[in-house]
C-alpha cells in the first residue's frame, strides 16, 4: 500500500499524516508536490488539513486548480482511493469531487477539542476495521467545519448513505449538544457514491497514538492498508 | 542648521533626545542626514538598545552546563540531549496589541516564530501570556488579541499548547501581550546570525517590502497617550500563510551548506538586522543597496526602505558565488529573494540607493553606541498592610470556591485554548488546561515541559519576593508534570523607568528573578524588556516579569497529569501551609483587597520539595501532581476533580492555631503540590518524603461526583464546572 500525501503551501497536516503513515502504520509513504502531475503509484491520496494557499479567498478555492487536482480528479474518476481531511475535504468540495460546501463554524470561533462520531458505513475501504455504529473519539480542528448542502443534495446524500461520520455524544446519540460546528444533520464525513473519495472535517492523523490521547484514528488508516491487501488477494 | 543644531521637533520624530544627538555628532564628527538620523532613532529606542535596562540585565545569570546559546542571538538555545537542542524565546508586543489588537497580537506570534527559525530550528510550540483590563470594559482587547494569536499560530500550523490569562485594573490602557515560541534543531545545525566572510552576499528573501510599520520600534518606546491611536499606521499587517512559505524554504536550508548564517527582520527592519548581523563579528561592515530592495509599493525612499517594518522577511548571509543554490530553495516556495548587498570588513554600515551613498555609519555605534541612561530608583510607597485578625472568619467554604472558581482570574481557560489549534505536530503529550503542557520529542522519549508565568499582584506587593515567586510558580509547573526545570526566558514588562518608584521596581525585579534562577541553577537564555506600560503617566502596570521555562524528562511515558486518575485513591498535599493570605485571589475575591505581603518562599524548601515531586513521578509512584497556586490548596483540589471528572471525600480540616481556616484552605503558600497515589505506594511516598524533608499530609480518597470535607462542605462537580466553564472568558 503506498500513500501518497499531498503538500500545497500552507499544508500542515501532511507531516503528521506522513509520521502516521511511515512510523506508526509503517506502510510506504510519497509526499506529492502540488506542482506534480504525477501521481507517482500511489494507491491512496490523502489531501492533509491546513491552509492551502492561505485560504485567503475561500478555504480550498485556490488549491482545487493545483496542477496536483487535475490529476486527483481523474485518479478518482478511475475509482482510486482518495481521502480528504479538514482543509482536504474543503479541497474536495471546491473541486466537485464530493458534493456540499463547509461554512464558518456556527460559533464564529475557531474550534480545536475532541469530537465523538459515530460510524454509520463500515463497508468502505477507509472503515472496515470499524464496528457497526461504532462511537470513535477524533479531534477537530477548523473554523470552516459547518457542513452545508442543499436539501435536495441532502436527502440524496441520505438516502444512499453517503454520510459516513456524524457528531454525536459518548452513548453514539446524534444531538445538537454534540455538533461542535452547526453542521446540518451533525455531518462529520462524507463518502461519494461509488464510495472512493471520503471527506471528513476531525483528524485520524492526531489520534493514532496512545500518547496522543487516542488510536481510533489509527483503525482508518489500517483500513485503507487492509483495503489493499484485499485488492491483491483477490 | 549649524553643525550640532537640529531641529527638535525631528529629534522627537525619530524618539533621540538632545543629548544623544550630541552623541551622535560627536562620534560621526559631522551631522548625521536624514537617513542616518532615522536609523540611529530606530536603534537607539529603548527597544532595540535597551539602554534604560541593559546595566540591570547583566545581573542574571545565563549559564549553565546545557547552554548552547546564551542572551545575544536571536533566541536562546540548550542542550536537551540525544542530539538535539531546544531553541526558545519570549517577547512583547504590549504597544501595537493595545493599539491594533488583532494585528498587533498576530505580529507578535509571527514575530517570536522568526527568532525561532533564524537559529535554524523549527517551531514546535506557542505559548501567549496576556493581561487585560476587567472584563466586560476589555473584551475588545481580549477578542482582538485571541483572535489574533489563533489567526496566525493557527494558520501557521505550529501548536499554541500555553500561557495564562490574568485581569486586573493596572491593565486597563496597557494590555500586555507576551509570546513565546519554543523551536527544535539538530544541536549541530544551530545557527548562529553572524555576518561572517567579507564579501559573501546578503539576500533578503520572504515578503516585499513597503510602508508599514515605519517607526514600530520607537513607538514601542514611549508611553501611550490619546494621540496613540494616530499611530495605528506603525502597527504591522501579518501574513501566516507567507510565513508559512518562508518557514518551510528556511527548513529546506538545512539541505545546502551555501548559508552562513539567518537573520529575523523585526523592530527596526533592515537597519536593525544587517547592523546586528555585522555587530555579532568583530571589524565586520556591510553594505546595502537599498535599491535592489524588492517594493511593495512605488515611490519609497532609502529612509522608508531601511526603516520599514514588514513583516515575514528575513535577511540571509550567503557564500559567494552560492547565491543561485538558495535563491533556487525559496522559488520552489514561490518567494522572492534578492541579493541585497554583501558583507565589508570596514565596520560599516554603508546604505548606497544605485550610485549614491545615503548613509555610512560605524555598526558600533548603531549597535551600542546609545548611551546608557543612569536611572536613580527610590524605593514605592509601602503597599497596605494586611491585618488577618481583622478579617471576618470564614463561614461558608463552598460558596467561596464557587466564587473563586467563577472569579476571571481562575476560571478555566478551555474558552480560549479551544480557539488555537493546540494539537498539529503530533507532538503535544499534555495538552493545555493543567500545569506545564509537553511536547514530545518525536523519535526520542523525551518530553519538552513549557510553561509561563508570573503574579503581577505580587510584584505590586513586593517586586523582589514577586519575582522569585514568578520562578518558584514556573518551575512547580514545570515539576507537576515529572520534568526537571532546565532553562528560562523572561520578558520584563514595566511602566515608565524615568519614574524613580519604577526603576526600583525594576531593580528589585531583576534581583529577586537573579536570586531565584540561581537557587535553581536556572540559566535565562533570551528575553526581552517592555517598558513604558504607561499612559500619559496615570495608569501604570504592576511590575510584570514573565518568566517562560522549559524542562526535560528523559521518558515522556512517566508525565504526570493535573486531573485525578482513579477512584480510591489517596490524595495528599505536598508541603507545608501557612497563613499566606497577603496579595491572594481570596482576599481580593472575597473581601476587594490587594494588601499585605506576598507569601514566604524558603528557595532550599521549594527545591527540596521539586526533589520529592521529581524523585516519586520517577520512581512511578504517583498518578497525578498538581501545583497549589492562586486560590490556594482548595482551588488547586477542585481543578484536579474537574480535569480527572473524579471527586474526593476529605475529613473536615481543622488547622492548628494560628493558622486560620481560610488561610488552610485558600491562602497561597508556596512549595505546595496536589499528588494522588494508589495507596500501595503510600509507605515508599512517606519514606521519600522524610529523606527529603518535605511534609505530605493524606487529604481524602478520590472518588465520587463531588468534593467533600466531612461537616463543612460539599458540592458536587456539576456545580462546580458550571461555575468554572460558564465564567467569562
Amino acid at each position: 500500500m503506498k500513500f501518497g500525501v499531498v503538500v500545497f503551501p500552507g499544508t500542515w497536516s501532511d507531516r503528521d499524516c506522513g509520521w502516521v503513515i511511515d512510523q506508526v502504520l509503517g506502510a510506504e509513504l510519497q509526499y506529492l508536490w502540488h506542482k506534480d502531475a504525477d501521481l507517482k503509484g500511489c494507491d491512496c491520496i490523502i489531501l492533509p488539513g491546513g491552509f492551502a494557499y492561505g485560504d485567503y479567498l475561500r478555504t480550498g478555492a485556490i488549491a482545487r486548480f493545483a496542477p496536483v487536482m487535475e490529476k486527483i480528479g481523474n485518479f478518482a474518476d478511475r475509482g482510486g482511493l482518495v481521502w480528504g481531511i479538514c482543509n482536504g475535504f474543503q479541497i474536495l468540495c471546491e473541486a466537485g469531487l464530493l458534493p456540499g460546501a463547509l461554512l464558518r463554524n456556527a460559533s464564529l470561533e475557531f474550534r480545536c477539542q475532541w469530537t465523538n462520531l459515530v460510524v454509520e458505513r463500515t463497508d468502505l475501504p477507509f472503515t472496515s476495521q470499524c464496528s457497526e455504529r461504532e462511537v470513535i473519539h477524533v479531534p477537530i480542528s477548523h473554523g470552516e467545519g459547518n457542513y452545508f448542502a442543499d436539501p435536495a443534495t441532502l436527502s440524496r446524500l441520505e438516502q444512499r448513505g453517503q454520510v459516513v461520520f456524524r457528531y454525536c455524544d459518548a452513548t453514539g446519540h446524534v444531538t445538537n449538544s454534540a455538533n461542535p460546528n452547526g453542521s446540518v444533520h451533525n455531518i462529520a464525513g462524507i463518502v461519494n457514491a461509488r464510495g472512493n473519495v471520503l471527506g471528513m472535517m476531525p483528524h485520524p492523523e492526531r489520534c493514532s497514538e496512545i500518547e496522543l490521547g487516542g488510536t481510533d484514528g489509527l483503525k482508518l488508516f489500517r483500513s485503507v492498508a487492509a483495503s489493499a491487501m484485499k485488492v491483491l488477494v483477490s | 542648521m549649524s553643525l550640532h543644531r537640529v531641529d527638535e521637533r525631528r529629534l522627537r520624530e525619530v524618539a533621540l533626545t538632545p543629548e544623544e544627538y550630541r552623541v551622535i555628532v560627536e562620534e560621526l564628527k559631522r551631522a548625521p542626514n536624514e537617513v542616518e538620523l532615522g536609523m540611529l532613532g530606530v536603534l537607539w529606542s529603548e527597544h532595540c538598545s535597551y539602554k534604560s535596562s541593559k546595566a540591570l540585565l547583566r545581573r542574571l545569570p545565563s549559564s549553565s552546563p546545557a547552554v548552547l546559546q546564551g542572551p545575544g542571538e536571536n533566541a536562546g538555545a540548550v542542550n536537551i540531549g540525544e542530539g538535539w537542542a531546544a531553541v526558545f524565546k519570549i517577547e512583547s508586543h504590549n504597544h501595537p496589541s493595545a493599539i491594533e489588537p488583532y494585528q498587533g497580537a498576530a505580529t507578535g506570534v509571527g514575530g517570536i516564530i522568526r527568532d525561532v527559525i533564524a537559529m535554524g530550528a523549527r517551531p514546535i510550540a506557542l505559548l501567549d501570556s496576556l493581561r487585560f483590563g476587567p472584563l466586560p470594559g476589555s473584551s475588545h482587547h481580549v477578542e482582538g488579541v485571541v483572535a489574533g494569536i489563533g489567526g496566525y499560530g493557527n494558520c501557521i500550523g505550529i501548536p499554541t499548547v500555553g500561557g495564562e490569562v490574568y485581569f486586573d485594573d493596572c491593565y486597563t490602557n496597557n494590555p500586555l501581550v507576551n509570546a513565546m515560541c519554543v523551536g527544535l534543531v539538530r544541536v549541530d545545525r544551530l545557527m548562529r546570525a553572524r555576518a561572517e566572510g567579507t564579501g559573501n552576499s546578503l539576500m533578503l528573501v520572504g515578503a516585499d517590502t513597503g510602508r508599514d510599520g515605519i517607526h514600530g520600534a520607537s513607538f514601542a518606546s514611549v508611553e501611550l497617550d490619546e494621540t496613540s491611536s494616530d499611530r495605528r499606521p506603525a502597527v504591522q499587517v501579518g501574513n501566516p500563510f507567507l510565513e508559512k512559505c518562508l518557514l518551510e524554504a528556511c527548513m529546506d536550508l538545512a539541505h545546502t551548506d551555501a548559508v552562513v548564517a539567518i537573520q529575523d527582520l523585526g523592530a527596526a527592519g533592515l537597519t536593525s538586522s544587517v547592523a546586528e548581523c555585522a555587530g555579532r563579528v568583530a571589524g565586520a561592515g556591510a553594505h546595502i543597496d537599498v535599491r535592489r530592495v524588492p517594493r511593495r509599493e512605488r515611490g519609497m525612499s532609502p529612509y522608508h526602505v531601511m526603516l520599514s517594518e514588514s513583516q515575514e522577511r528575513m535577511l540571509i548571509v550567503v557564500q559567494r558565488g552560492r547565491e543561485a543554490e538558495v535563491e533556487a530553495l525559496f522559488q520552489a516556495w514561490d518567494l522572492t529573494s534578492a541579493v541585497i548587498g554583501h558583507v565589508t570588513d570596514d565596520g560599516h554600515l554603508t546604505v548606497v540607493n544605485g550610485k549614491d551613498e545615503v548613509a555610512r555609519l560605524p555598526v558600533s555605534l548603531l549597535t551600542d553606541g546609545a548611551p546608557l541612561r543612569r536611572l536613580i530608583g527610590v524605593a514605592a510607597e509601602q503597599p497596605p498592610g494586611l491585618d488577618i485578625d481583622a478579617l471576618p472568619p470564614l463561614v461558608d467554604p463552598g460558596a467561596t470556591l464557587l466564587r473563586l472558581l467563577a472569579s476571571p482570574n481562575l476560571s478555566s481557560r478551555r474558552g480560549i485554548f479551544r480557539r488555537y489549534d493546540h494539537m498539529v505536530g503530533d507532538a503535544t503529550v499534555i495538552p493545555p488546561g493543567g500545569d506545564a503542557a509537553m511536547l514530545r520529542v518525536k523519535g526520542t522519549r523525551l518530553g519538552l515541559a513549557v510553561t509561563t508565568d508570573c503574579n503581577s499582584r505580587y510584584c505590586h506587593l513586593d517586586p523582589h519576593l514577586g519575582a522569585q515567586l514568578a520562578v518558584a510558580e514556573a518551575a512547580r509547573n514545570i515539576v507537576a508534570t515529572g520534568a526537571q526545570p532546565l532553562a528560562v526566558t523572561d520578558c520584563l514588562n514595566f511602566a515608565n523607568p524615568d519614574r524613580p518608584e519604577v526603576y526600583w521596581e525594576m531593580e528589585e525585579t531583576v534581583a529577586g528573578l537573579a536570586h531565584a534562577c540561581r537557587a535553581f541553577e536556572l540559566p535565562i537564555v533570551s528575553g526581552n524588556v517592555s517598558l513604558y506600560n504607561d499612559s500619559s503617566g496615570e495608569s501604570a502596570i504592576y511590575p510584570t516579569p514573565v518568566v517562560g521555562m522549559v524542562g526535560l524528562i528523559s521518558d515522556y511515558d512517566r508525565r504526570l497529569a493535573a486531573g485525578f486518575r482513579a477512584e480510591g485513591d489517596f490524595v495528599l498535599l505536598v508541603g507545608s501551609s501557612h497563613n499566606d493570605l497577603g496579595g491572594s485571589e481570596y482576599l481580593k475575591v472575597e473581601h476587594d483587597l490587594v494588601a499585605g505581603r506576598p507569601p514566604a518562599l524558603d528557595l532550599a524548601r521549594e527545591r527540596a520539595v521539586y526533589r520529592l515531586i521529581l524523585a516519586a513521578a520517577e520512581n512511578r509512584l504517583l498518578r497525578s501532581a498538581h501545583d497549589c497556586a492562586e486560590g490556594g490548596m482548595l482551588v488547586a483540589l477542585a481543578e484536579c476533580c474537574l480535569l480527572g471528572g473524579i471527586g474526593v471525600r476529605c475529613p473536615a480540616i481543622r488547622p492548628e492555631s494560628p493558622i486560620r481556616l481560610d488561610a488552610a484552605f485558600f491562602g497561597e503558600s508556596p512549595s505546595r503540590f496536589i499528588v494522588s497515589l494508589a495507596s500501595r505506594a503510600m509507605p515508599e511516598l512517606q519514606s521519600l518524603a522524610r529523606r527529603h524533608h518535605v511534609e505530605i499530609s493524606l487529604l481524602g480518597l478520590a472518588g465520587g461526583e463531588s468534593v467533600e470535607f466531612e461537616g463543612q462542605f460539599r458540592l458536587s462537580l456539576a456545580e462546580m464546572r458550571q461555575a468554572w466553564e460558564g465564567a467569562v472568558v
